[in-house]
């Protein structure tokens, strides 16, 4: 089977990359950009673990074709912090317990980066609503609310102030 | 102290919350090739043949491998090495692996696997572990009896007398049914042969050791040229503590291709490979006074064990152990049955074989309590165990905090006002809990040590902590870290952890059994103190301070008395060098010697035993059956929290875990159609249909820590990975009953099940949903243990029954 070759924004850098057609955007990211911090754990659409960031939405980079993002925005786990700083959020799960195995840390933490980007004062019902297809084994989730809660604070503090 | 007790950042939180965790399947390397198993679709055959030609044919197929590469078995256990890494001659369940392709890439080894043809000739489907009793075809050559596996039968006092002396006789069955670990890694691991040809193998492992003597044996390699890496664990619970035959087939394949190979399991492939809880049916028959002190326990369990051996054994044993370690209960009987069924093996998650028995008994206990007209809450507290006593099974208990944890929880739930009156539809219900710190026996008998701690220190002032134990995610890392860094006043990320490494890091067993914190934390503790001498003699001749009043602390070595006099904890590295050479130290740990000295003792001691208490509050939908948990305390005898938002990360991820076995998750399967062969398969191996709790079930958790430090434990702590788990379903049960009046004595606790409770109830029948009763079961003469109070020494006064064939090779 022939490559396909695409130009996409991966974390902010243009890239171009050349993969078999029937890759997910997952593969494409694992095995031929090398960003690892994205995984899987079904590859069905189900646990959330893959989750990705596509022109600033969460989506499923299990159940998104590579050929599917040509000339799209991705933004995975390793493009969350800047300018050598964790984003908010990186630091509050890092903080506060929110990452046990940190298995599916990376889903959870792009998929509350969108949610903030949308809602920057998100209630806890709205938190918990955002992140309920993800799965996480360990926590229990509570650490995990509170970690998103808590990076509120640094986050507002980041924003500018309206005049 | 500076680090332990205080709350901080886990020194492996960074490379999580930033992607650059390395699990096993984001490990790559040059010329690598890809490894998928055929898996058997047949739950019970022989193989009559197996022809790999056309799959060998296939473009990019590089190999493929069968029974007839892997003639030696192995397994977890020294008394059960009945697994093959591919099946010779016989598949026991659908999802046995039969053949492995190894290949360019995955899609060119899936499109291998259909290319090999298999032909089975099938043999009698086991299904469950009543027809393993009556069955005549057996599973394996091996095991007690027929299916039976293992059989045991334990007494601890004369049971009839303690009967005969109760107030009021309880008599009660309950069923546990089986689920699995649902780790969100998949299995994965990558083999190659390093560049002087020695092994080496990087998995997704809880037990590295374990899995380095397994592939020694089971590849007939020696030992010292295997190497073992446990990468960082998405995830374990127990479902990566066994050997595994994909583990196996790699090592075999890199070493014959040389080349790595690499496997990641599907989800699919994940249910297979289970090892989960296993199904057990258990009767309990209780005798008590009218206070609801108890004489006596006969408890019966029939476990469910799957299709090998695993950890059923000591699975069995666990089914009957802890009892007695968290009520005083003065006479004791326990007959335990594990049968090979056709279905995935069943093996060690998280509580290990006492969940399902603690749900039963606490659920026994809110009987006796409404029985007797006594409060669950304020009867537990009245039968508690005493501490540093030994049990009527010899287990020697520690420091109990249960009471504190009952009063704590019953406090916090505003247990008296809400208890029995609550209107119809809502309820609350306790149930209380211990646990292993570690389990006090290896896996396979050795008088070595169980933990081992190196500890390398550099002129820089930089130190690596070298250990055998595996991070799963529970933090075992930032133990090790923080018991060094508080010893040698040093900050945690002065100290890199170097772990699960056969080659680099001495022994520790695995990350099993809740016994990483206690066993590697004492090792480590050991360690450092030992390097602390070490550097104290050498600056103490510096600086004319006497070693007694050096303190340790802010990466500096100084004078108690005057603490600008001192030196930096770098310059003490090479005073200490100067003066003895390279500064490396060791700790160990070896859990005391068990007290039962009986066949079969060697499962339940362990150095000291967490305790838990739990109150849930439920909303029942009468109309529906449907279960809302609004809430949950819990309460936790830890000892001392090392660091408490991971200690309360235990708790809390034990209570989601618990929540999805009362309400929802479950192994379970069905027979396919007779036209599609009637074979007995799982009902649903995908994450979409294994219902697991989502960020919308949870309750709010509220946690409580009771802190007592217990001397056996590092700086006082003890376990909490899997104690916290126990009281959550019993105590669902209970509130489910104080909701609507109805006994579910079975999980999980479905609408469906409420429902027909509900029914029999407005039917005047029993106001319950379990199973009617507990199978004859021919049990072996009971081995006779007399308690400590009569005198007992923790000998057998019998021989018991000699038994038959093990699977020893």
């Amino acid at each position: 089977m022939q490559n396909v070759s695409i130009t996409l924004t991966v974390n902010g850098e243009p890239t171009e990359v050349a993969f078999a057609p029937y890759k997910t955007l997952l593969e494409v990211l694992r095995e031929d950009l090398n960003l690892c911090g994205t995984k899987h754990g079904c590859e069905l659409g189900e646990c959330g673990a893959c989750a990705v960031l596509l022109d600033g939405q969460p989506v499923l980079s299990c159940l998104v074709l590579g050929v599917e993002c040509d000339g799209r925005t991705v933004t995975t786990v390793e493009g969350l912090a800047s300018d050598g700083r964790l984003h908010p959020l990186q630091e509050t799960f890092a903080d506060l317990g929110a990452a046990q195995c940190g298995y599916c840390t990376p889903g959870f933490l792009v998929t509350a980066k969108a949610l903030l980007d949308e809602h920057p004062e998100p209630t806890r019902d709205q938190i918990k609503e955002a992140l309920s297809g993800n799965l996480c084994r360990c926590t229990g989730y509570q650490q995990i609310f509170e970690a998103v809660e808590a990076s509120l604070q640094s986050l507002s503090a980041q924003r500018p102030v309206r005049s | 102290m500076n680090i332990i007790g205080k709350s901080r950042r886990r020194v492996d939180a960074r490379a999580k919350v930033t992607g650059q965790t390395r699990f096993a399947d984001d490990l790559a390397l040059p010329r690598m090739v890809h490894c998928k198993l055929l898996r058997s679709t047949i739950p019970h055959a022989r193989i009559v043949r197996i022809d790999v030609a056309r799959a060998l044919a296939h473009p990019g197929v590089h190999m493929v491998l069968t029974g007839r590469d892997f003639p030696i078995p192995y397994g977890i256990l020294p008394v059960s090495q009945d697994e093959y890494a591919l099946a010779v001659e016989r598949v026991r369940f659908v999802g046995d692996p039969v053949a492995a392709v190894i290949a360019r890439d995955e899609l060119t080894a899936f499109e291998a696997l259909d290319l090999i043809d298999v032909e089975y000739a099938p043999l009698q489907t086991i299904p469950s572990p009543e027809a393993g009793l009556v069955a005549t075809d057996t599973i394996h050559e091996y095991g007690d009896r027929g299916n039976i596996h293992k059989i045991v039968s334990l007494g601890f006092g004369d049971i009839d007398k303690a009967f005969a002396d109760a107030d009021h006789m309880f008599e009660d069955t309950f069923f546990y049914q089986g689920n699995t670990h649902l780790p969100i890694e998949q299995h994965a691991a990558l083999a190659a042969k390093d560049p002087d040809g020695k092994l080496v193998l990087w998995s997704s492992t809880q037990t590295p050791h374990y899995v380095h003597r397994a592939l020694s044996k089971a590849l007939d390699m020696p030992a010292a040229h295997i190497r073992v890496v446990a990468a960082p664990n998405g995830g374990g619970f127990g479902g990566k503590s066994d050997p595994f035959n994909h583990e196996v087939v790699i090592a075999k394949a890199a070493w014959l291709l040389d080349r790595p190979v690499k496997i990641c399991l599907t989800r699919e492939e994940v249910f297979y490979c289970h090892r989960g809880r296993h199904p057990v049916l258990m009767q309990f028959k209780t005798g008590v006074k009218r206070d609801g002190t108890i004489t006596g326990v006969h408890l019966k369990t029939l476990l469910d064990g799957g299709a090998y051996g695993s950890y059923g054994v000591a699975s069995t044993f666990y089914t009957g152990a802890l009892q007695t370690v968290t009520y005083h209960i003065p006479t004791y009987h326990f007959q335990g049955c594990r049968v090979f069924t056709n279905k995935p093996p069943c093996g060690p998650k998280r509580g290990h074989g006492t969940p399902q028995s603690r749900f039963g008994q606490e659920i026994q206990l809110d009987k006796i309590a409404e029985a007797l007209h006594l409060d669950p809450a304020e009867m537990r507290l009245r039968i508690v165990e005493k501490p540093d006593t030994l049990t009527a099974n010899y287990l020697r208990v520690g420091t109990i905090g249960l009471e504190e944890c009952i009063r704590r929880v019953t406090a916090a739930s505003n247990w008296t006002n809400t208890h029995r009156k609550l209107p119809l539809g809502r309820g609350v219900g306790i149930a209380c809990s211990s646990y292993l710190s570690g389990a006090g026996l290896p896996i396979y008998w050795n008088d070595m040590p169980h933990s081992g701690v190196q500890l390398k220190l550099d002129r820089s002032g930089g130190v690596t902590a070298f250990c055998g134990a595996t991070e799963i995610g529970q933090g075992s890392d930032d133990v090790l870290v923080g018991c060094v860094a508080e010893i040698l006043g040093l900050d945690p990320l002065d100290i890199r952890p170097v772990t699960g490494d056969t080659d680099l890091t001495p022994v520790d067993l695995g990350s099993y059994s809740s016994r990483v914190t206690l066993m590697m934390g004492n090792a480590a503790i050991q360690a450092a103190e030992r390097a602390r001498d070490q550097l104290a003699k050498a600056v103490s001749a510096k600086i004319s301070v006497p070693v007694d009043r050096l303190v340790f602390a802010e990466r500096r070595v100084f004078d108690a008395q005057n603490p600008t006099v001192g030196v930096s904890f770098a310059e003490a590295v090479c005073l200490a060098e100067a003066q003895f050479g390279t500064i490396g130290t060791t700790g160990s740990y070896t859990p005391p010697r068990s007290a039962a000295k009986f066949k079969g003792g060697g499962v339940g001691p362990s150095p000291t035993y967490s305790y838990t208490a739990a109150v849930v509050e439920v909303e029942v939908d009468p109309e529906t059956g449907w279960v809302l948990v609004p809430r949950v305390w819990i309460a936790h005898d830890i000892g001392r929290a090392l660091n408490p938002p991971l200690v309360r990360g235990q708790v809390e991820g034990s209570v989601y875990m618990a929540l999805g076995e009362a309400l929802m998750e479950e192994q379970i399967f069905r027979r396919l159609p007779p036209h599609l062969s009637n074979a007995l398969v799982h009902k649903f191996p995908s994450m979409l249909e294994y219902k697991s709790p989502t960020t919308m079930d949870m309750p709010e958790v509220f946690t409580e820590l009771v802190e007592h430090p217990d001397p056996r434990g590092p700086f006082g702590a003890k376990e909490v990975g899997q104690g916290p788990l126990l009281p959550v379903m019993p105590a669902l049960a209970n509130a489910v009953y104080d909701a609507v009046g109805v006994r579910i004595d079975e999980v999980p606790i479905t609408p469906e099940k409420i429902l027909k409770a509900l029914d029999a109830k407005a039917a005047g029948k029993p106001a319950r949903y379990g199973p009617a009763g507990f199978p004859s079961i021919t049990w072996p003469e009971t081995l006779q243990v007399p308690p400590p109070w009569e005198g007992g020494d923790g000998k057998a006064v019998n021989k018991g029954e000699s038994k038959r064939k093990k699977a020893e090779v």
